[in-house]
Formats: structure tokens, sequence, C-alpha cells
């Protein structure tokens, strides 16, 4: 078996366009919710959202490889960028070397809107343009990036609901474990547009904390009401230790579990058992035990019943010895498919910076949560080894564990 | 509408969207080898001309264009 490294991170998020933004963010508490008033004249039941600014890759990137990428894969060919910048791998390496790329991602709704209106208003697909193919499918951000970047490696999207970059991450670790890669390219990547979450807030899934949108997210917490859509994209290097160590690469973490599992059971309600499996076979691929868990970055996204499900889970492993939990998810809101991959940088940035961010609005505990030793204000810690927990829709529930060398 | 009319529109879209350097842009140019124009871009070669000229083109339309100056006439012939 050979051990799995992360020899560089990069992200382009709602509370910072790069590691440097996103340290301080988490460091302050600072939270990326707004009311979006265009969502209200739409119809949604909530306005809330993450925020973020379209990325200026005019001038960087060729007329022919933008026209090909959607709003998330311009967010992750910006964060893969400083990924692969951070972990010294220039344009030379990509083409000389089997680099691959597993990336999660689950919707593309913009261009096939765009694309419908087009035909239904011209009669003429021609006139739909040559991009929207390429931005419309599910794997448009593993294409994308395997072509500007010219990989030559596994080239494969990890769609999985809100657990997609997380398993993104936990494929390949076992890639690289199993001896078939040397380095991937893992990730998420999150369209943030009304078009792509109405009718997710069909469902009443979405907070209606619209007076407070700072105070709308607020995970495991005993006046939650509810999720607030996010996104952006989250890259990360794994590489193979002794390929990254002949290259003298800086090592930011080895990931030494992945744990996975299915509920077998409702299409939107979590359950209890699922999420356990997925924690307990991630501590045992780790070989480690719930006491050598220095800190735990929750999925908890701020749904009643989705926080109250994990809070038993993790309650049954980590209550006795009071493992610090928080959700990051409080200050970034649900990223949804990059929320696996991007909440592994979170935690790398704590581990890094000695600290942990807090769980934001963490202000009353309910029936579940108070068993947790749920962090609500910034506090200094020695992390050495974190877990990190994403779930989704239809049951899919992943598990990761990083250690620091 | 005159040929100059054309060529001041197909030139702005191709310097502009294209983003092809206005020295290259000349009516002796072949499409494919001297503007690098591969069958993808003809596709929004197509939607450029929808809008600026108001007419829908067919691909087998484009066999017969070569250069620029094909273009321009195609494009004339069509709008007139």
């Amino acid at each position: 078996m050979k051990r799995v490294v992360i020899t560089g991170i990069g992200i382009y998020s709602v509370i910072g366009k790069n590691i440097i933004e996103v340290t301080q963010s988490l460091k302050e508490g600072k939270s990326g919710i707004v009311l979006d008033p265009r969502r209200k004249e739409m119809g949604f039941r909530s306005g809330l959202t993450g925020i973020l600014a379209r990325p200026k890759i005019k001038g960087i990137l060729p007329r022919r490889l933008r026209v090909s990428l959607p709003e998330q894969g311009e967010y992750a060919y910006v964060a893969t960028l400083d990924a692969l910048r951070d972990a010294n791998i220039n344009d030379a390496f990509l083409e000389n070397n089997e680099v691959g790329v597993l990336y999660g991602n689950d919707s593309s709704a913009v261009p096939v809107i765009e694309a419908m209106d087009c035909m239904r208003e011209k009669k003429d697909t021609m006139l739909i343009g040559s991009g929207s193919i390429f931005q419309s499918m599910n794997s448009t951000v593993t294409m994308n990036l395997a072509v500007i970047f010219k990989l030559k490696g596994i080239n494969l999207t990890v769609s999985a609901a809100c657990a997609s970059g997380s398993h993104a991450v936990g494929l390949g670790y076992h890639f690289i474990k199993y001896g078939l890669q040397k380095m991937i390219i893992c990730g998420g990547a999150q369209e943030v547009n009304p078009e792509s979450t109405g009718s997710f807030d069909g469902l009443n899934a979405f907070s209606v904390r619209e007076d407070e949108p700072e105070k709308a997210s607020r995970p495991f917490d005993l006046n939650r009401d509810g999720l607030v859509p996010s996104g952006g994209a989250a890259t990360l290097i794994l590489e193979e230790y002794q390929h990254a160590k002949a290259r003298g690469a800086n090592i930011l973490g080895e990931v030494i579990g992945y744990g996975f599992s299915s509920n077998g059971d409702h299409i939107s309600v979590p359950n209890i058992d699922g999420p356990y499996k997925s924690v307990e076979m991630c501590l045992k691929d780790a070989n480690l035990s719930p006491n050598d868990i220095d800190y735990i970055n929750a999925h908890a996204t701020s749904t009643p019943v989705g926080d109250s499900a994990e809070a038993q889970a993790l309650a049954k492993l980590f209550s006795d010895i009071k493992t610090p939990v928080s959700s990051t998810k409080s200050m970034t809101g649900h990223e949804m498919w990059m929320g696996g991959a991007s909440e592994i940088i979170y935690s790398l940035l704590m581990m890094h910076n000695d600290f942990i961010a807090p769980n934001i609005n963490f202000e009353t505990p309910d029936e579940h949560s108070k068993y947790l030793n749920i962090v609500n204000k910034t506090i200094p810690a020695k992390i050495s080894t974190f877990l990190s927990n994403s779930f989704g829709f239809g049951g899919t529930n992943s598990t990761i564990i990083v250690k620091k060398l | 509408m005159k040929k100059e009319d054309v060529i001041v529109k197909v030139n702005e879209f191709l310097t502009d969207e294209f983003e092809l350097e206005a020295d290259r842009v000349v009516p002796d140019a072949n499409l494919r080898d001297d503007l690098e124009i591969e069958s993808l871009d003809f596709v929004d070669i197509a939607v450029e001309i929808e809008k600026e000229f108001g007419f829908k083109i067919k691909g087998e339309d484009m066999i017969g264009v070569k250069t620029l100056d094909d273009l321009y006439n195609y494009i004339l012939s069509k709008a007139s």
C-alpha cells in the first residue's frame, strides 16, 4: 500500500478567493451569506445564498477553452491554478507526467436552461453555440480541467450529491494508495445561481431568516430553520508520499482514512446508522480510535433533521471524550458538491495555523447537539488529526481523516 | 447591404469575440490555416452571423467558404 499526501490546495469560496483570505475569514468567524433580491423576484421562499464574483479569466485562458467553462468550471479552474502553484507543479510537469483529475460536480443548470430557451425562441440548434454541450454535462469540470491542464491520468467526475467533493478525495486516495496513480487533482465545484437551487428551495429546505442573513446558517443550534445554499470550488493535489518526497514537495497532510456508506433509506431524510457506519469505517481504515481525532469538521448544514441525525451518530463515538466539533457551513453556507473538498481545506488551514474555526450562531444546544463539544468561538488548538464528514441526498455518506506529518 | 458594412461587422467579431489580431484579419486569409478557426468555432460564427445579419446558416453552406473574403461574399449574398 502506498501512502497518500496532500501537497497543494486552492480555493475560491464565499469567505475568500484564496487561501490567505479564507484563513482570515475562518479565524474571524466571518459569514459569506447575503439576501439575493433576484431570488425573491423569481418566487423563492428564501432569498438567502452565499455570494461570490465570477473570476476574471479573459486574457488568461484562450477563447476556445473559455467558452466551454460554466460558472462552477471557472471557480474550479482558478482554485486548481492556485493548488498547482501551491504544489509547485508547472506546465512541463503536467505535460510529462500522468496526472489525473477526480472532481465532484452534480449539476450545471444554467447552460441547460439557456440552451432550451434558445431552441424554443430560435428553433435552431446551431444557434445554441459551441460551448453549451461542454458546459451542460455533469462531467463539465473534469473534461475542462483535463483539457486546460493537459492531464493524462484518470479523468472522472464524481457525482454524489453533497458528498461529491469528499468522495472525490476518497477515491483519489484509493487510486494512489493502490498504486494506480502518482498524482491526482481532486476537488469539488458548485454553481451559485437561482436556476440550480429553485427546486431545492421548493422543498422548504432553506432558512428563511432573511432579516439576519449572517445568522441564518446555524448548524446544531436549537433555533436552526434550514440550510443556505452556497458554492465555489476547492482543489487538493493528492500525491503518493515517496513521489512527493522525491521532488521535495511541501506536504500539508496525509490522507489516512476514507469511510463511506449508503443509508439504504429515504431519498432526502437522513438516518443515524449510515453516517455512523461511514465514520466508523473511516476510523478503522485509519487504524485510529475516536480518542485520536483532535477536531471534527461536521457535515451539519443547519437543517433540523440532518443536524440531529449527525449529532446522534457523532455522539455515539465522541460524546464521552468531548472532541471539538464545528460546522464551517455556519459561515460558508452549504457548498454542496464542493463542500466535501473545501471542508478538508478549511480543516487543513486550522491544522497549520493552530486554531479551530467556530460554528458561528451556535447559541443554544438541542436535545442531541448538547452531547457534542461544539466550538462556537475561535479557539487556539493543536490539531494533529482531523475528521471531515459529508453526506448527500439518496443517503450517500463519506468521511475523510487527515493527519499532520 | 454594402460589402464594406459586412467587412466591418465580421472583422469586429473576429477581433473582439475570437480575439484575433487585427493584422491577421485580411480578405485572403484562410479561415482554417491562417486564422486557426476550427469546426467548433464555425458554430459560434453562425451565432454571430444570426445576431449581426439576421439569417440562419446551415453547416453545409460553409463548405465552400475557405477564405475570409468567401465569408464576406457568402454573408452578402444571404443578407441582400
